[in-house]
């Protein structure tokens, strides 16, 4: 492993499968009644939010507290981020407290890149999401809820079919995991208009279709990307409704998939947009259980850059 | 304080025999193999350098008024002389903008106070590059500045009409129109190059062809009115190819090619350092090539800087905050040896033509682009062709620490600098107290 996770491609397929084995093993462990483990006991970690994202934090800060870490949130409201302190001022605060890791959400993509590289602070930097850039925790906890709906739970992802459908262009989400999913061996078909596609998308290692019905049927697991309505204003899609029939998934084309495929959703859903109600609600969706692997999955990634000192046996401390 | 210097044995633009050169009173005095000089003569040492007619830079932001925390009319002279420029440019973007007689006048006094290079205001196109209404022109050419580029650099002159209006206006003065070719719709919140690369760094993209639509219509108003356009920074091979066209059919159109688009691509941009951030930003590797080219053949007319220094706080950030610009000045010479001379791309008298003699005649520049020559405005630069710079941004002359190239070596080395008959620049250092 890199000491920084930035991108999905930091990771090669040792180093992933390796991020999937640990989560797999701290969810064993966290699982049973008493759920902290000493791992990080003295470690410090900072969740530092320049965009406002109650789900990711909380996942954060129940890993790093799971495994025994001291947690600093430091968020835009409410501290001196609103008031315009720089990046880099934030970062030597950081420093002099001492952090071990910080976690960055910025709505600036490369942020990250700038805390790991420009000299302000010693610590790993954890991407927990920059602009249109990446969010490469969510495409790992992605994989890892495919691969214990897919593979059993083990190994990688190779020759599972995925489609990723919608807002491309704007989406961190769908960048990462296109990255990760290839580094496992899937096979991913990318689906939306052509102008929510970044310029040079064909050379990125997937299909590409305009379509969403032909790339159902063949699919393992679809994953809807948020579409924000707003983006008919730039004339991104004439309408609300035009994008929602053509790329929507609905009950009825949800019946196009296979009888063993999942439905994926990174959140926060615009339900009757891209989703459908029922089909959020529906047994194939594990939308839900993305929200509970994201906890371990980001254990996982803590524990493997803070170099917890060893594997966790199931050593238990009191909460 | 005018002296009387003996250059001694340096070869104009790179070719023929050494001779030496005399300058007193300003002018080159005489020409010849072995002069002898009067006694009081400062003797300078140019065995085995180029002499080449002092650069001038069409664009240069200076920054004063208003950012003198990022550069000086003065700092910034000082920059331009030991890049070897014996003239510069200035932009109108200052606070408040050079877009009336009082604000050109001022920059030009300055200019003439700090006196290390002969600093020619450009003037706004429109009242406070608002892109609305027409700044008075003929008052800033008619100014002691006598102002005649006039260009809202920073901001593309995008509304048709008044572009047209514009081109058409300045001929009463044989003004000229610098235009800054981005048409802002295609480019809104624009942050690099449109590309491949733009794509998997999910930053917002600056398409080619938002120059390139603006260049070509530009092309096609000079071309209907009978007016002189030049283009800046000219980033794309589009671009490149619609001036070639353009000019081939006879329009009076002129273009202009920064030395970091002549250098580095976008490939850069991959660590976000904003270091490397510009407008137009940097391209890809067809397109340098083709600005080479551009340049090579004369399609391209003029190196020019796009200077644009910035204070640390506004490049010490992440990407999408920080400012555009980077410094050019002390580094240009270097940048465009490695660039066109050691590819053979250029050699010295190419050099000589894009960085003094051509754009000393778009911005009419009556003592500076001219032959080296007895009689003629000693106006010139030393270079050392086999010497090598190391790019330190803490030694730079700028307010400003914004250079691409830290850390780097580039060829040549600029060793002295005359400005009518004064060294501004001897040994590669500033000359304390040039006036
Ligand atoms: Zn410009």
């Amino acid at each position: 492993m890199k000491r920084h996770l930035l991108s999905a491609a930091d990771l090669d397929r040792d180093d992933a499968l390796l991020v999937l084995d640990t989560a797999t093993e701290l969810a064993t462990v966290s699982s049973r009644a008493v759920r902290k483990l000493p791992t990080l006991r003295g470690r410090t970690v900072v969740n530092l939010f320049f965009e406002d994202s109650t789900r990711t934090r909380i996942s954060f800060e129940a890993a790093a507290k799971r495994l025994s870490a001291d947690v600093i949130n430091f968020t835009a409201k409410g501290s001196s981020l609103s008031k315009g302190e720089s990046l880099k001022d934030t970062a030597l605060t950081l420093e002099a407290m001492g952090a071990d890791a910080v976690v960055v959400r910025h709505g600036a993509s490369g942020a990250p890149y700038r805390l790991a590289n420009a000299g302000w602070i010693s610590g790993s930097v954890v991407n927990a999401g920059d602009g249109t850039h990446e969010h490469p925790t969510q495409a790992l906890l992605d994989a890892y809820t495919m691969r214990r709906h897919l593979s059993e739970g083990r190994g990688d992802l190779a020759d599972r079919r995925v489609t990723i459908v919608g807002d491309v262009l704007h989406s961190r989400v769908a960048r990462s995991n296109v990255l990760l999913l290839a580094t496992l061996g899937a096979e991913v078909t990318l689906v939306a208009p052509p102008t929510l596609l970044p310029v040079g998308v064909e050379d990125w290692p997937c299909e590409i279709s305009y379509e969403l019905d032909p790339a159902l049927a063949k699919a393992d697991a679809v994953m809807m990307l948020r579409v924000q309505a707003e983006r008919m204003n730039a004339a991104f899609f004439p309408s609300a409704r035009e994008y929602s029939r053509r790329y929507g998934l609905d009950a009825h084309r949800m019946a196009l998939l296979p009888d063993h495929a999942i439905v994926m959703h990174p959140g926060p859903m615009n339900r009757g947009m891209e989703i459908a109600a029922d089909v959020a609600d529906s047994v194939r969706s594990v939308i839900v259980e993305q929200v509970s692997n994201g906890v371990n999955v980001r254990m996982a990634v803590l524990y493997l850059l803070l170099g917890g000192a060893q594997l966790p046996t199931g050593e238990e401390v009191a909460a | 304080m005018t002296g009387t210097y003996l250059l001694r044995g340096g070869r104009l633009l790179g070719a023929g025999d050494p001779v030496d050169l005399l300058l007193a009173g300003g002018v080159i005095a005489q020409v010849g193999a072995a002069l002898s000089a009067p006694a009081d003569a400062v003797h300078v040492d140019a065995a085995g350098l180029v002499v080449l007619p002092g650069l001038v830079d069409l664009h240069t932001h200076l920054r004063e008024p208003g950012r003198e925390d990022a550069e000086t009319v003065e700092s910034g002279s000082r920059a331009a002389a030991l890049g070897g420029f014996t003239a510069v440019h200035a932009m109108a973007n200052t606070e408040p903008v050079a877009d009336t007689a009082g604000v050109v006048e001022q920059v030009w006094h300055l200019g003439r106070e700090a006196g290390y290079v002969d600093v020619h205001p450009v003037g706004a196109v429109t009242v406070g590059l608002a892109g609305t209404r027409l700044a008075e022109l003929g008052a800033m050419a008619g100014s002691a500045a006598r102002v005649r580029m006039f260009s809202d650099d920073g901001r593309c002159v995008d509304d048709a009409v008044l572009m047209r209006r514009a081109l058409e206006y300045v001929k009463a003065f044989d003004g000229v129109i610098a235009q800054h070719a981005q048409e802002p719709r295609l480019t809104a919140g624009a942050q690099m190059n449109e590309g491949a690369l733009s794509g998997v760094l999910g930053l917002r993209g600056w398409p080619a062809v938002a120059e390139e639509a603006i260049v070509a219509r530009d092309v096609l108003l000079a071309e209907h009115v009978g007016s002189r356009l030049h283009v800046c920074h000219v980033s794309t091979a589009g671009s490149v190819e619609i001036v070639r066209a353009a000019k081939a059919r006879g329009v009076d159109v002129t273009a202009e090619v920064t030395p970091h688009h002549l250098l580095l691509t976008e490939d850069v941009v991959a660590g976000y350092d904003p270091v490397f951030k510009v407008n137009p930003p940097l391209r890809a590797k067809s397109d340098v090539e083709a600005l080479r080219e551009g340049l090579a053949d004369g399609t391209i007319d003029a190196v020019a800087t796009d200077h644009a220094p910035h204070a640390a706080e506004d490049k010490d950030c992440e990407w999408e905050a920080a400012a555009m610009g980077m410094l050019g000045l002390e580094t240009a010479l270097p940048v465009v040896a490695e660039a066109m001379v050691a590819t053979g791309l250029l050699d010295w008298a190419g050099v000589a033509d894009r960085m003094s003699v051509r754009p000393a005649g778009i911005g009419r520049l009556a003592g500076h682009g001219r032959p080296i020559a007895e009689g003629e405005p000693a106006n010139l630069t030393l270079v050392d062709p086999h010497a090598s710079t190391v790019v330190d941004p803490s030694r730079s002359a700028s307010r400003s620490r914004n250079t691409p190239y830290a850390g780097r070596t580039l060829p040549t080395a600029v060793v002295a600098t005359f400005l009518r008959g004064v060294p501004t620049v001897l040994g590669g250092r500033l000359v304390a107290d040039a006036r």
